[in-house]
């Protein structure tokens, strides 16, 4: 009797490593797996070691396991998406200008006026001198966050 | 369209808006093309200034990924006088 058995580590291991792919967004959520990805590394590594075993069994023991034609379809379309997760993570979301030019601690911030919500000018200055409605006190300090948006 | 964002998010700071990217400018934190239809926007930023203007802690990120977060913010403006 020579019947193939389906080769299922193939496809564990290539779930994991879309999974791994596609959780970017989900993940880039919360700063304990953002700032280093290591989810997504680990769905990765563990999809690609799958892969590994199911491409062994699928050219090693070809009498008893499938997979010739999709293990090795599956593991290029799996090592596509984790260089290109790489690409992105490594390279593409480091891709800043140099920015020289920006103020530096020690330096004086740029005074600025520019349109709030209402459109009324509000100027650097006015935030740090405008007391707190509670205590009357001037704030200590201002954040200044430049944000990467559209609106 | 930032106040029904403001709103929506429920953000209760100060929101300005810099549409002609000036201040960006001034401040040399524009990222040209780098919108998502290549407008030119600022790379990620931010800057920690004491109540007599002077920047007291900045970070300009390497990774647009990585931002300050909140706890790191909190942790430099307890150090304001």
């Amino acid at each position: 009797m020579n019947q193939h058995r389906w080769n299922w580590h193939l496809w564990v291991g290539f779930a994991l490593c879309l999974v791994g792919f596609a959780s970017l967004p989900v993940l880039a959520r919360f700063p304990a797996t953002r700032d280093v990805p290591w989810v997504n590394f680990l769905l990765f590594g563990t999809g690609l070691a799958f892969l590994f075993v199911g491409l062994r069994r699928a050219f090693g023991q070809p009498q008893q396991y499938r997979g010739k034609i999709a293990g090795p379809i599956l593991g290029t379309v799996s090592v596509l998406a984790a260089a290109l997760f790489c690409f992105v993570v490594f390279y593409e979301t480091r891709q800043l200008p140099a920015s020289t030019g920006a103020p530096k601690v020690g330096e004086r911030a740029p005074d600025f006026v520019l349109p709030d919500t209402s459109n009324r000018p509000v100027s650097l200055s006015s935030l740090l001198s405008t007391p707190f409605v509670n205590t009357q006190m001037p704030p200590k300090g201002v954040v200044l966050v430049f944000y990467r948006g559209y609106w | 369209m930032s106040r029904d964002l403001c709103r929506k998010a429920g953000y209760k700071f100060t929101f300005l808006s810099d549409p002609k990217a000036e201040v960006i400018r001034r401040y040399d934190l524009l990222h040209p093309g780098a919108g998502v239809k290549g407008q030119d926007i600022a790379r990620p930023a931010e800057f920690l200034v004491d109540s007599s203007g002077v920047i007291r802690w900045a970070n300009l990120t390497e990774d647009y990924r990585v931002r300050t977060r909140p706890d790191q913010l909190i942790e430099q403006a307890g150090e304001l006088k």
